[in-house]
């Protein structure tokens, strides 16, 4: 499907008339149409939120890939063996038989703006009223030297749940003793901002019962992370002298590899790996892209709405938006939904808008038992997603506390899948 | 200190086998009371107590698990009194050493008490009176405040349904929808005023987690009525 951006600057006019009187969708029209592309944290929360809210007054389709989906959250305690692979693995069958859903196995691989439709690689169209697009990460092609799809087998990125994930600890766990796991940490802004140091902790974890030996190194571009106190306090109480992190001062963020030889370039010093964790620069999911509502890698989206900038029929929900002070994370993607369903049943059949609230919370787990978390609340200003208040796990915390954190993070798990997935 | 008709009421007690050491020692009816105050918080016991957070303690020596009336119990506490299970000293004793490990499930998030003593003496008190809620020394133990004071005109603000339930879309990112209990307390089916106390007591700071200061410390009272309204309807 052929996408240009002129496609909306014809639709200026239309906003304005949309502003001005919400269309209500009469029995001639149909059922107003809502097409979600991606079924995570955003769109599978999006489809129910809309299917249950509207009771069944707004027809939702939710284009989603994979008939099984692996969160990434919770993907690090699998690695480390505190979850298995089943627990963290969730269908779509609940929200297609209890909700109403049609959900759609396929790839969406074209949008048409004008025509409001959605290509899918097998050939269907969806026409739509309303388009969701919470499609998640792409990596930036050649933003680590030497890393690409075709290398992703012998440094596996591990970063969009599943089979990368299973991957990474089958090699983990064939690591030979006292040999070296190296992670390629990502620059700002990604997924999960505090993901490859709880996963740091996780094969920490691992390898202090099986391998104690061996060797953790980080190279990453970045000066400060999330949460980097409460982790730098874990790493020196639980695996003291494993874990080694190069800043960029040391040359973090200059990094290429070789993936046939397995071989780490860290400014000009040369590293042998035996695992090679590459987590590389992210953006939007790339069917943003070929919708046209990206800006440089990330789709600007309108806070109070989650509408695109570019296009008041998509929303842009999750890791893909470009909406100021929420961090990329499942979490967020699912307080985001909720506002986008609003936004969305109130367009399509007037029932009532509220004023948006966002939330966001990332708990990680450093050693057994010893959760930590990091939260804040938002709200919608014109320019920008705004933080509002926040807290975060103190160092020095004691076990119960740690512990009961942790036990909180489980319950979460339970709560935000039983919401997406119903 | 126990009286005699406590003695006697004890005795069909003593004959069930005793497997928990902490539970065949009578407890201080005294201290026991004053520990009854952290319970209270949930659970009200005497001739008018009705349901809170937690189901009413009357007559709760004998009891079949998950028989109070109108209370909406987890499953695996309905599942229990479908087997029969019925609440013998032991049986209290073991749940509130750590009530998630003695039943999986279970809507109560209290932590537990570690201290055999401190369960007796509770114990002891909760003997003392449950079995003769018209002794209880509160005249009127339905109608004291929880564990916060609230202000009688945020208590008596009408809540919109509809508003908590634009709102109660961000609770439900933790705490589920069924009243399910995993780590995270359930918030289904609370009477209202008890929600909004306790929300209360967040937004003041006087409950201490800091997840629930930060959510509660935004909403407005119209707000958490309107939440307290929703979620209590959810729970019938």
């Amino acid at each position: 499907m052929k996408l240009n951006r002129r496609h909306f600057i014809g639709s200026s006019a239309a906003l304005t008339a949309t502003l001005a009187a919400p269309v209500v969708w009469g029995d001639s029209h149909g059922k107003p149409k809502v097409v979600v592309i991606g079924g995570g944290a955003g769109g599978a929360t999006v489809a129910r939120y809309l299917a249950k809210d509207s009771k069944g007054g707004i027809d939702v389709t939710l284009v989603e890939p994979t008939r099984k989906y692996y969160t990434c959250f919770f993907s690090n305690l699998y690695i480390a063996g505190f979850r298995d692979l089943m627990s963290i693995g969730h269908t779509y069958g609940t929200l297609a038989a209890d909700y109403g859903i049609n959900v759609v196995h396929d790839w969406a691989i074209g949008i048409d703006r004008d025509a409001r439709t959605v290509t899918l690689a097998s050939g269907s169209v969806l026409p739509y009223d309303r388009l969701v697009l919470s499609p998640g990460i792409d990596f930036v092609d050649g933003a680590v030297p030497g890393w690409d799809v075709s290398t992703q087998g012998a440094m596996p990125h591990a970063y969009k749940g599943g089979t990368q994930a299973e991957l990474l600890k089958r090699q983990i766990e064939a690591m030979p003793e006292g040999g070296t796991y190296c992670m390629i940490a990502p620059p700002n802004p990604f997924r999960c901002p505090p993901g490859p140091y709880e996963r740091v902790s996780m094969v920490a974890h691992k390898l202090s019962q099986t391998n104690p030996t061996a060797k953790i190194l980080i190279a990453d571009p970045k000066e400060k992370f999330s949460k980097q106190a409460l982790f730098e306090e874990g790493w020196e109480t639980h695996y003291g002298g494993m874990v080694e992190r190069l800043g960029p001062d040391f040359g973090g963020g200059n990094v290429s590899v070789n993936a046939a030889d397995m071989m780490v370039d860290i400014d000009g010093e040369v590293v042998k790996a035996d695992v090679c964790n590459v987590i590389p620069a992210m953006k939007a999911g790339r069917i943003c892209e070929m919708a046209g509502v990206t800006e440089g890698n990330w789709a600007p989206v309108v806070p109070a709405t989650m509408q695109s900038r570019l296009d008041e029929n998509i929303h842009v929900l999750g890791d893909s938006a470009n909406q100021g002070d929420m961090p990329k994370s499942g979490f967020a993607a699912n307080s985001q939904a909720k506002v986008a369903s609003m936004a969305i049943r109130g367009a399509l059949t007037g029932s009532k808008v509220f004023p948006a609230k966002f939330t966001n919370t990332c708990w990680s787990l450093i050693s057994t038992d010893n959760g930590v978390k990091v939260g804040a609340t938002y709200e919608a200003t014109d320019e920008k997603i705004a933080k509002v208040d926040g807290f975060i796990s103190q160092t020095g915390e004691n076990a119960d506390l740690r512990k009961a954190t942790f036990e909180e993070s489980v319950g979460w798990y339970s709560g935000i899948t039983a919401d997406m997935f119903g | 200190m126990t009286g005699p008709r406590t003695l006697a009421a004890c005795a069909a007690l003593m004959l069930a086998p005793a497997t928990s050491v902490g539970a065949s020692e009578f407890g201080d009816v005294a201290r026991g009371a004053e520990f009854w105050k952290q319970c209270r918080t949930c659970h009200r016991i005497g001739p008018n107590a009705s349901n809170k957070v937690g189901p009413n303690l009357n007559f709760i020596f004998g009891r079949v698990f998950g028989v109070a009336e109108g209370y909406r119990y987890s499953k695996a506490m309905t599942a229990a009194g479908e087997e029969g299970r019925v609440w013998d000293l032991d049986q209290l004793d073991a749940y509130i050493t750590d009530p998630r490990g003695f039943l999986k499930g279970t809507k109560m998030t209290f932590k537990g008490i570690k201290d055999p003593q401190e369960r007796a003496d509770v114990l002891a008190w909760l003997r003392e009176n449950s079995d003769n809620p018209s002794d209880i020394p509160e005249a009127e133990p339905t109608a004291v405040g929880t564990d916060h004071s609230v202000d009688a005109a945020i208590l008596a603000i009408a809540g919109d349904p509809e508003y908590g339930e634009y709102l109660s879309s961000e609770c439900l990112t933790c705490h589920r929808a069924d009243g399910e209990v995993d780590g995270i307390p359930s918030v289904i089916g609370w009477p209202d005023e008890d929600f909004v106390v306790a929300m209360h007591a967040y937004k003041d700071k006087v409950r201490p987690h800091p997840v629930m200061q930060m959510m509660a410390g935004r909403l407005s009272n119209e707000e958490i009525a309107s939440l307290a309204a929703y979620f209590s309807a959810l729970g019938q």
